[in-house]
């Protein structure tokens, strides 16, 4: 083993040391050598990243088993790496953010007693996450996607003395589990049809697979690619919060507000959109499983925005709009624009932690009050705050020279060019949802930051900027979060990803942007003449005339259009439905399983019964069984006539 | 050979001897001397048990250790013990599991003592017999044996309903067995006076004899596992039993159906096996399905966790009869993995149960607040029970699922709803018990783990963390043995 790939080893596992010590010791070592140590460590997994990156862009792929993790059959089931550009990649901006929300969590769960404990999940599920992306083979892949889901389901429930937070937890838990479900099935049809679970096996086999079909229901028979990558995107539906399975995603804000930025908005959340990239291979060889994500990531894109205009919670506006532009990155993928959604994976984790992080510090400011209905005209005391979470709110829109403008006007654009099914639906679905984005990102910032304050008095002469540990990590994040951007002629129309995602000929939405395009300068200039440019300043400037300048407005829209206003703040009875259909119909079915099926039938009738039987029986025959002289001399006697009876006839 | 006595004759004796020796201390004012007896006796059953590991050659097919003495000339009945790949993990299993119940019981058990503590030894005696016995009747001996001491351990140590449940308990797994002893009269009768399991192997048999014999130990073997519908003593009887008499009815007990499966069933009529697989499929299944919907609905956590058992041991018998390696060694696996996680799940309870006297969900809440080093434990054991990965709960049902893909995409698909319900009984309820703010007064009360009890549930964690970050040496000493298996299973015996 030569040194970098020693390297490998450090990066996943120096947040795992680091999260052992806080969480087995936390106690002894107290808690700001908790936070050292833990810190401590991600450094070195940053650096360690930093420079297998730069090792990683000279071309040097490492793709090779640490051990193997189990035999069976013919089959061999390996723990290993697989170090490209797109892991790389990954690796730092899982290792910056996370090092970045580790410094603001300093600040922000300053005192509370869980403090130890906190840094250790966090510590954890860096290395989760890390296990994740760096896995050459499904069954890693599939421990770091379901511990990630753990140690998510552990900081949901990180006050676990609330209930709201119990049970967000316990449901994005199973939420992801029904994702999960999914994802498991696939990557046993996988290992089923490829005879392994290795990621370049699989690949090298995936064009053989392609023209097989497979009969699920019989008498139907269904191309097997689209089953394996519709099953696996299931997965990823799961766990990057794609409509239907969303539900979870926003209740996860019950979780601390680092959290929500880590991992609920910028890494975990993104690891489904990784997984599909990552799967560029065989999803291409199935145009029917590109369409379905298309759809999906469309319906939530559009949906979860016009969600996001109706909420008053600060965080759950920016959890809506983390949901929409995951939407993004799954339209990005159903066009087999696999690095554009990456791209936007990455400027997003960028500027959606500073939002997040941003609202945090705001909710520190406030008292963990997060209703912006009693907020307001907070830039006068919150300047750093203030700027960091405008810039973001830019970048999020896609303000024209800031990251999320590279990224999602790539997308948009290689929606136009695409020519796969649906592709016309995506394209009105990402384009509205310009127009949504730029509305409810500016009446955020105008309600918190703008107009006249609305908190009470004690709150608002205690109003002041957070400490350093907070608004660091916020100055740091917003730098990536408006120059990341720049890296696109790089990243898109460059060999970047090299062989790590592979697009076939006949989708060619990405080359024909490819073909487009005159340089940054010229994407910034031209973008001045296309409809999203002015659909996001339409947004911006509805935002400022309802919440700026005809204050009423809102109220007075919210009358008239009612029943779609409840249909929005109720997030279209989604979850309503579920927990009466899913939840209760399964407690219904147990209870009348466990009641009838084995209360009544197995034990009351069979067991019990067949006891009763014996008893009946045993009672019957006992009654010849007397003990008077006078019974049995009477049985006798008629005993005797009816021998005498047969004897005479 | 150890010290110049055959090492499978010493991991049976060794116990039951020492467990009489355990008994001999009489009555409770010995009580000590009793606790100290019984702990070391059942660290050295563990050491004796060690070797069987170490000096266990891997690649050999067919049995080892072999021991073989005539013991009842006249019906042609030997003393005949030999262990392969499939019985070794089972009994190292057992010595493993034995030490913690009796440390388990250290505190917890003041009335008869010496009987409590000698009762476990000898019933690991009993059970490593069941697990090497080659001979028939000696299995069958050590089989119905295994039932005194339990039916004891329920009875006189457990819960206010004891006396019902300790009776279900027994009637239904002696039931179960009666026919058993029937198939053997009629495999003797059949094989020329032989009660030799090795040449029942051998033995071929037309189709009807064969579904009868199959029959005939499905019931004997389907009340132990307990299959789907013939389950429902296990959660009356962990209801009623003291934790100790849980953790191995849970952990070791189960398994004697799923080994009988496999040393009986599959070899002896492979023909009949293949035939009704269908059935035994669709029963397993059943048994994930149904009873981990039942599962979720229970509010008494042993039933919750006895449930959780059926439905996981379902896993086992799907991974039997579908004939693959990946399925037989998966379902050894979550044999073993499941005495890690039942035992240790059962323990969790036991751990309140001690507190508070109580084991209705209901009468918790919050619990994490008082007991913050255990609801750590108590999480590990519970996501392992849900099958995370990285947990020795994920490695059997990964491969048994896998293995079902590959038979049929909808046994799968059934099969792995277990990832959805199992998650929803197992964190549901741990949300009820351990999260949540303090309930009442006497969660109030409580006081964390002491020394004893993490000492007990750290092994059963390193244990379960083990197996599900590297399962290797546990599968690897299967493969010869599972191969040989499946190859015998596709000779036909008609």
């Amino acid at each position: 083993m030569i040194e970098i790939q020693k390297l490998y080893l450090l990066v996943p596992l120096a947040p795992l040391v680091g999260s052992l010590i806080a969480g087995l010791l936390g106690r002894v070592i107290g808690t700001t050598w908790s936070h050292r140590i833990t810190i401590g460590m991600m450094f070195v997994c940053l650096a360690a990243s930093i420079i297998i990156f730069m090792d990683v862009s000279k071309g040097n792929i490492y793709n090779g088993s640490v051990y193997t993790w189990m035999t069976s059959g013919t089959a061999q089931f390996e723990i290993g790496f697989l170090i490209d550009k797109l892991s790389a990649t990954m690796m730092v901006v899982v290792s910056f953010v996370s090092l970045m929300v580790h410094i603001y969590t300093i600040g922000y769960m300053k005192g509370d007693p869980g403090y130890q404990r906190f840094f250790s999940y966090i510590s954890l599920f860096t290395f989760s996450m890390l296990v994740l992306v760096m896995s050459n083979n499904f069954l890693q892949l599939f421990f770091g996607w379901e511990a990630v889901g753990l140690v998510s389901y552990l900081l949901i429930g990180f006050w676990y003395t609330r209930p709201t937070a119990i049970y967000a937890n316990l449901k994005a838990f199973l939420v992801n589990r029904v994702g999960d479900f999914g994802f498991l099935l696939g990557i046993g049809m996988v290992l089923m049809h490829a005879g392994s679970l290795d990621y370049a096996t699989v690949f090298a086999q995936a064009p053989q697979i392609a023209s097989q079909t497979v009969e699920i229901i019989p008498g139907l028979p269904w191309m097997l690619m689209s089953v394996i990558c519709i099953l696996l995107f299931i997965g990823a539906m799961g766990k990057s919060a794609q409509f239907p399975l969303h539900v979870w995603l926003p209740d996860s804000m019950e979780g601390p507000t680092p959290i929500s930025a880590l991992i609920h908005a910028a890494t975990m959340v993104t690891a489904g959109i990784f997984m599909v990239a990552r799967m560029s291979p065989l999803f291409e060889l199935s145009d029917t499983a590109l369409t379905v994500m298309l759809v999906i990531g469309s319906i939530t894109t559009l949906s979860m925005a016009l969600v996001a205009i109706v909420q008053n919670d600060i965080k759950r506006v920016v959890a809506y709009s983390t949901l929409s532009q995951l939407g993004y990155m799954t339209v990005a993928l159903g066009v087999s624009a696999y690095s554009v959604g990456i791209f936007h994976l990455m400027t997003h984790a960028f500027f959606k932690a500073v939002l997040f992080l941003g609202a945090g510090s705001v909710i520190i400011a406030m008292h963990h009050e997060q209703d912006m209905t009693k907020m307001g005209g907070l830039k006068k005391y919150m300047p750093v705050t203030y700027v960091t979470m405008f810039i973001a709110g830019l970048a999020n829109v896609g303000f024209p020279g800031l990251s999320g403008f590279f990224s999602k006007d790539s997308i948009i654009e290689a929606v136009h060019f695409s020519d796969i099914a649906g592709a016309n639906f995506a394209y009105f679905c990402v384009l509205v949802t310009v127009f949504v984005t730029a509305f409810y990102t500016f009446r955020m910032l105008f309600m918190t930051f703008h107009g006249s304050p609305r908190m009470d008095q004690h709150t608002k002469e205690h109003l002041h900027e957070s400490p350093w540990v907070v608004t660091l990590p916020l100055i740091i994040l917003v730098i990536p979060a408006i120059g990341a951007g720049w890296l696109i002629e790089s990243m898109l129309f460059g060999n970047y990803f090299g062989e790590s995602i592979q697009i076939g000929s006949q989708h060619e939405a990405v080359a024909k942007m490819g073909a487009q395009f005159h340089g940054i300068w010229g994407m910034m200039t031209h973008a001045l003449t296309t409809l999203p440019f002015w659909f996001l300043l339409g947004g911006i400037f509805t935002a400022w005339y309802f919440y700026m300048v005809k204050t009423d407005m809102p109220g007075k829209i919210k009358q008239k259009f009612g029943p779609i206003y409840t249909l929005l703040d109720r997030k279209y009875y989604i979850d309503e439905f579920y927990s009466w259909l899913f939840a209760g119909g399964a407690r219904t079915l147990g209870r009348g399983f466990w009641k009838f099926g084995d209360v009544k039938i197995i034990d009351g009738f069979f067991v019990n019964g067949s006891a009763r039987v014996v008893v009946w029986a045993a009672t019957l025959i006992r009654q010849f069984q007397s003990g008077y002289i006078y019974h049995y001399a009477f049985t006798m006697i008629v005993g005797v006539f009816v021998l005498l009876s047969f004897w005479l006839y | 050979m150890l010290f110049g006595f055959p090492l499978i004759s010493l991991v049976i004796w060794l116990p039951i001897l020492i467990g009489i020796l355990v008994f001999a201390t009489g009555g409770d004012n010995n009580a000590r001397l009793a606790k100290w007896v019984a702990l070391i006796g059942s660290i050295m059953g563990l050491l004796v048990a060690i070797p069987l590991y170490m000096q266990f050659d891997p690649t050999m097919v067919g049995m080892q250790f072999v021991e073989y003495h005539t013991w009842i000339e006249s019906f042609n009945i030997h003393y005949h013990l030999g262990i392969d790949g499939i019985s070794m993990p089972l009994i190292l299993l057992n010595c493993f599991i034995t030490p913690l119940v009796v440390i388990a019981g250290w505190q917890v058990i003041n009335n008869r003592v010496s009987q409590y503590m000698g009762a476990f030894l000898v019933m690991s005696g009993i059970v490593n017999g069941v697990f090497s016995s080659l001979d028939a009747i000696l299995f069958y001996v050590f089989w119905e044996a295994s039932l005194i001491p339990m039916f004891l351990i329920i009875g006189v140590w457990g819960g206010p309903n004891r006396v019902y449940a300790a009776i279900k308990f027994f009637l239904y797994t002696l039931m179960g067995s009666l026919l058993m002893l029937v198939a053997f009269i009629y495999l003797y009768n059949v094989s020329g006076g032989s009660f030799s399991i090795l040449d029942y192997h051998k033995l071929s048999l037309p189709l009807t004899p064969q579904i009868l014999i199959f029959i005939a130990f499905l019931i004997a073997f389907a009340v132990k596992v307990p299959m789907w519908p013939v389950h429902t003593w296990l959660p009356d009887a962990h209801v009623e039993a003291p934790t100790g008499g849980s953790v191995v009815l849970a952990a070791i007990l189960l398994k004697l159906g799923g080994y009988g499966f496999l040393r009986y069933s599959l070899p002896i009529v492979p023909d009949a096996s293949e035939y009704l697989s269908g059935m035994m499929i669709g029963l397993s299944l059943i048994a994930v399905v149904y009873i981990g919907l039942i599962a979720l609905v229970q509010a008494d956590m042993k039933k919750l966790i006895a449930y959780s058992s059926v439905s996981h041991m379902g896993f086992v018998t799907l991974g039997f009869f579908l004939f693959s390696s990946y399925g037989i060694e998966g379902a050894m696996v979550q044999m073993i993995s499941h005495g890690f996680i039942s035992g240790a799940m059962f323990l969790c309870v036991g751990v309140m149960y001690d507190r508070l006297h109580s084991r209705q969900i209901s009468d918790y809440g919050g619990v994490a607040n008082k007991m913050p080093v255990f609801a750590a434990f108590f999480m590990l054991f519970a996501m392992a029970n849900a099958g995370l990965p990285g947990t020795s709960g994920f490695v059997g049902e990964f491969m048994v699922i896998m293995a079902a893909i590959e038979t049929n995409f909808w046994y799968a698909f059934c099969a792995a709803t277990t990832l959805i319900f199992g998650a929803a009984y197992t964190l549901w309820m741990y949300k009820r018990v351990i999260f949540g703010a303090v309930a009442n007064a006497k969660v109030e009360t409580l006081n964390d783990v002491s020394y004893r009890e993490i000492f007990i549930l750290t092994i059963l964690a390193v244990a379960v963390l083990w197996i599900g970050l590297y399962p290797l040496p546990l599968t690897e000493v299967m493969h010869a043995t599972v191969d040989d298996l499946l190859a015998h299973l596709s000779r036909s015996k008609l």
